[in-house]
């Protein structure tokens, strides 16, 4: 329970990842990208790993976001604030309105309800083409200056540091949420449903929270994708954001805040590496690493020594 | 409230499964602060009546009265909430967490503060102490900071109870509180059971006669689903049909 306090590595932790725009301003663009995933998984776990639920359709609420602040930025009002803002009350309104529909039936239902409406909003976006330009995407979004005050750079400086101070400022937020007697709710529904409402936790409705403040987290990710890059299209709302933020998510581990970094910055790096070496198979090489990975577990992984010696109980 | 007040009742509660009847016309009157036993052969509806009193079932026909007030068709979390709290016959807990973070949550949740979502989870000082009294009278202190899955089985059962009355309940309903429990852990069990505070009403089901005999004030005895007779322990172990029905079964009342 002493998990609430910080501890130094997490504060030097935190220095290092907000300097590194200027550390390596080569990759300021690939820093921005690793922050939006990082946020898009945290807020998948939030669900996944700290509830208990399985969702293969997250990419709903990033992409709701991505072409609401891409939208609101084009027609109405450029400030990324602001727009950011915007997006995010979409993502939560859907998150809201999807969490009735996820309260009810097996997991198994629960997972295809996820699918559907993943599918769903895919095939909206394709054909309101009016509205989101189908399948070319959303183009000629302009964004206004970060605070009245920053440009978007080319170089993608000033868009790295807005993702990652939004994601520093959620990672508090979110530290604070699934420390307190709530989060521990959230805990208590993952590890035993029947037994978190025989002690006075309403379930259904913890559910129901939990999923829409993971919605608005995800739509967070997305308006900062559509803002950074100044344009959304289909491939937001597709399938395989929704099964990749889970295997980044698995990487870095569930059910802490921290997996969602670490298996972002280990899922980008190595598609950033291995693209460069074998531009068409580098999922070959991601598969490999997730077998290896899923084989040897996690712990032994990151202790090589170990890795011939007999499992351990407290592998796992 | 006095011993007379009238607790927890139920009124022709019925359920049926399909064409079985599991629970049949059951009409229960609870006290303040009774010790009732509910004794039956395997099969004859105990586990059945426990969910239908919770409201993890629905019944078919008939009402569950708490303190005056229809709870027939009260969702199981709104129950808790009125004090009527149950233990599990087969462990139900929580795994990854510890002894002190279940305690802490459970208290938490009971005190209305499961919606806080900004304070740490124990940095509540009166929930807190609550969990530590907690903790040292199920024997759990030295084993509050590891994680539950890893607790041995007479660990685990104490915690199991001590969730329940972390909820603070008027009503407990207990479910074979000792099953599985090895013959040397068994007396802090029981300990922890007498000592259950007078003015909480409790409904033990429980297969164990010597805890039966030594717990209960009343008994009643369910077969098939239906209240066969009810009386003290006394007149219980008198009567014959209650003897048949034990011995009919195959099943010796003492173990």
């Amino acid at each position: 329970m002493n998990q609430a306090r910080y501890k130094s590595w997490e504060l030097a932790l935190w220095v290092l990842v907000l300097a590194s725009p200027l550390l390596l301003t080569k990759y300021a663009a690939i820093i921005n990208e690793i922050a939006i995933v990082a946020l898009f998984a945290i807020s998948l776990d939030l669900i996944l790993g700290y509830t208990g639920i399985v969702s293969l359709g997250h990419a709903a609420f990033f992409g709701m976001a991505a072409y609401t602040s891409a939208l609101f930025a084009k027609h109405i009002n450029p400030d990324p604030l602001l727009g950011l803002a915007v997006g995010t009350a979409a993502a939560t309104a859907l998150g809201a309105l999807c969490s009735l529909t996820i309260i009810r039936g097996s997991d198994l239902t629960r997972l295809m309800v996820t699918l559907g409406m993943g599918l769903i909003l895919y095939e909206l976006a394709n054909k309101l083409d009016w509205l989101t330009g189908g399948a070319d995407g959303l183009q000629g979004v302009v964004m206004g200056k970060l605070l009245g005050q920053f440009d978007f750079d080319l170089a993608g400086k000033t868009a790295a540091w807005y993702s990652l101070t939004v994601l520093l400022i959620l990672f508090v937020v979110l530290r604070r949420l699934v420390n307190s007697p709530f989060g521990a709710t959230l805990k208590a529904v993952r590890d035993n449903r029947l037994r978190a409402q025989s002690i006075g936790i309403p379930v259904t409705q913890r559910i129901a929270v939990i999923y829409t403040v993971a919605a608005a987290v995800a739509g967070v990710a997305g308006a900062l994708q559509a803002q950074t890059t100044g344009f959304a299209s289909l491939d937001v709302f597709e399938f395989i954001r929704s099964a990749d933020v889970m295997l980044v998510l698995v990487i870095g581990g569930t059910g802490w805040l921290y997996g969602g970094v670490a298996g972002a910055v280990v899922f980008k790096l190595l598609q950033d590496v291995i693209s460069s070496i074998t531009p068409q198979y580098w999922t070959f090489w991601i598969g490999l690493f997730l077998v290896v990975l899923a084989l040897v577990g996690r712990d032994r992984l990151i202790r090589p020594w170990r890795w011939f010696s007999k499992p351990g109980p407290a592998a796992s | 409230m006095n011993s007379e007040t009238t607790v927890l009742s139920t009124r022709g509660l019925t359920k049926n499964f399909g064409g079985i009847t599991a629970t049949d016309n059951v009409n229960l009157e609870l006290k303040q602060g009774a010790r009732h036993a509910l004794i039956g052969p395997n099969g004859a509806g105990k586990t059945t009546l426990i969910n239908l009193l919770t409201g993890v079932l629905e019944p078919s026909s008939g009402s569950i009265e708490l303190e005056g007030q229809d709870i027939s068709h009260l969702a199981p979390h709104a129950r808790v909430k009125r004090g009527m709290v149950r233990t599990f016959q087969i462990n139900q807990l929580f795994d990854t967490l510890t002894p002190l973070e279940t305690l802490a949550l459970t208290v938490s949740q009971n005190r209305g503060l499961g919606k806080h979502w900004w304070q740490a989870l124990g940095a509540d000082k009166q929930v807190m102490a609550r969990c530590h009294e907690l903790l040292a009278q199920f024997h759990l202190s030295s084993v509050q900071d590891q994680i539950t899955r890893e607790l041995a089985y007479g660990k685990r059962r104490l915690l199991e109870i001590a969730i329940a009355l972390a909820c603070e309940p008027r009503v407990l309903l207990l479910d074979e509180p000792v099953a599985g429990v090895p013959a040397g852990e068994r007396e802090e069990l029981l300990q922890t059971v007498s000592d259950l505070p007078p003015e909480v009403t409790v409904l033990l089901i429980e297969h164990d006669m010597d805890l039966v005999f030594s717990f209960a004030k009343r008994m009643t005895v369910l077969v098939n689903g239906a209240v066969l007779t009810e009386g003290t322990p006394e007149e219980i172990a008198a009567d014959e049909r209650v003897k048949a029905v034990y011995l009919g079964h195959g099943e010796v009342a003492h173990d």
